[in-house]
């Protein structure tokens, strides 16, 4: 495969990274180490830049006024905006856009003007509720969340655990068992106001992640009108699973540039601090932790790239994605690690962002599909064959 | 173990202040009543931790903030978030020297 970039993608890396140094990095010397935002006025200039720039919203579709950026070419992007302090969880805080929850541009048009549009224009939240205190690696399986039909009605109950943004968000995508088939073809997903009656974010589950908490949900016979069903009836499992797979590539690149941001600062610091009359630089155990840190990043970005440029030819590309996944999550972990213990004492204080990067990459190598479930997915299509 | 702040009020003037550790985490300050006044969190830029953030609450609110009460964590900002939620939760609106930060705040349902 060429990895090489084409002049425009070049030419977009080189504006991202001028973005990083020039606009992100200065703002993040003065905030908490621990910050997971902004001040206002400083995210209203940077969203009104990169709206300039012609990168606002980065994953919307371009028939939806995204800039229509192929997986590559997103995936180069962001492995340079996650090369700060944040960065890992919330590259450049949010100034890019988001693109809402993916699975509402299969919706219907009505649900799309109610949910859709005004999440795009910024006037709505949407979460993601999946995950059940049941489990989390075999949703289709785990659901215990509870449809039951009532006229045109649909009655949910149940729980979720480790959502994220429940507490801010205007809408819930809620998938709920609706059928009496324990898997896959039993799940369907709801879309629910979040002041729907019976709706409860009942506590704030904290994390290693100390900037950001999920949160655990409470659903008591909540009455949803059956136009908001997204998709069809015990086929909402097709719609989550989509979404897992189209993830994992710009997650698994996300991965990627806080350990090359880390492996900058470990040679400069190898070069310059002296330990035993020489430059750390000079230490062979020293020198061996640095390349070591360079394959992990090659290896990461080969792979990362590899599953990018085959989902932009309309190759399958599960296979790959899940590696990618599986190879930059664990990675980027040593990386940080290593770096951390270059750099010593320093290392694990809230002087440097070694330290926010070793506990937040942890939560890489679980979230998105654990390490073992993306081993799963890659064992079933070698085994199985359909691995070319 | 509750999710609310629950611990004994302490005097707030700079001996109490003095003799904090120098650790991270999030605290409540009130006037005489036990009115919470503000809901904060000692971060990694304060210099001293909990002494310092403790100490410019003492600098700010002096005139109306009579105590105080804390809990060391290292997850101190979102500890920080769920404290203010709780606030506004159990009291319909954030401590009077916050309502700024209405904007940012989720909405908890606590059983």
């Amino acid at each position: 495969m060429d990895f090489s970039l084409n002049e425009e993608q070049q030419l977009i890396v080189e504006t991202t990274q001028r973005f990083v140094q020039s606009e992100i990095l200065p703002l993040e010397d003065h905030l908490d180490p621990d910050a997971g935002s902004l001040d206002p006025t400083d995210q209203d200039r940077l969203v009104a830049m990169t709206k300039s720039m012609g990168f606002y919203g980065l994953d919307i579709p371009e028939e939806y006024g995204g800039p229509g950026l192929d997986t590559t070419t997103r995936a180069l992007m962001a492995i340079e905006m996650s090369q700060h302090r944040a960065g890992l969880y919330n590259p450049c805080y949010g100034v890019f856009g988001g693109a809402g929850l993916a699975q509402l541009y299969e919706a219907t048009d009505t649900q799309k003007e109610r949910w859709l549009y005004p999440t795009l224009r910024g006037e709505k939240k949407g979460c993601f509720a999946l995950t059940e205190p049941s489990g989390g690696s075999d949703p289709a399986r785990a659901i215990q969340t509870r449809g039951i039909k009532d006229g045109g009605e649909w009655v949910l109950s149940g729980s979720k655990l480790y959502i994220s943004g429940a507490d801010k968000a205007d809408y819930a995508l809620i998938f709920a068992r609706t059928s009496d088939d324990p898997g896959r073809n039993g799940v369907t997903a709801f879309i629910v106001d979040t002041d729907t009656p019976g709706f409860h974010v009942r506590r704030v589950v904290h994390t290693l992640r100390a900037t950001h908490y999920a949160t655990e949900l409470q659903f008591d016979e909540m009455r949803v009108p059956e136009e908001n069903i997204l998709g069809e009836v015990n086929g909402g499992f097709a719609i989550a699973n989509d979404r897992l797979s189209r993830q994992r590539i710009p997650y698994a690149a996300g991965c990627i540039g806080p350990a090359i941001k880390a492996q900058e600062m470990s040679i400069d610091w190898a070069k310059n601090r002296e330990t035993f009359g020489s430059p750390l630089a000079e230490k062979q155990a020293i020198q061996w932790m640095i390349v070591d840190n360079e394959i992990d990043i090659r290896h990461s970005r080969y792979c990362v790239l590899e599953a990018a440029q085959k989902a932009d030819s309309g190759e399958r590309f599960r296979t790959e994605a899940a590696m990618a996944k599986l190879v930059a999550t664990e990675a980027s972990s040593r990386v940080i690690d290593r770096c951390i213990q270059i750099h010593g004492g320093v290392g694990v204080t809230k002087d440097l962002p070694l330290e926010r990067w070793y506990r937040e990459l942890r939560i890489r190598r679980v979230g998105e599909g654990p390490s073992e479930v993306q081993r799963l997915i890659m064992a079933r299509d070698i085994l199985g064959g359909s691995f070319k | 173990m509750g999710i609310r702040l629950e611990k004994a009020w302490t005097d707030l003037n700079a001996e109490t202040i003095a003799s904090l550790p120098a650790q991270l985490g999030v605290y409540q300050v009130a006037d005489s009543q036990g009115t919470v006044l503000s809901v904060g969190f000692a971060g990694a830029r304060h210099l001293f931790g909990m002494r310092s953030a403790l100490q410019e609450e003492l600098n700010l609110h002096g005139d109306q903030a009579t105590k105080f009460r804390f809990e060391f964590t290292s997850n101190y900002r979102s500890r920080w978030d769920e404290l203010l939620m709780l606030h506004l939760y159990d009291h319909g609106q954030l401590p009077s020297h916050q309502q700024a930060e209405e904007r940012r705040i989720g909405r908890l349902s606590p059983n």
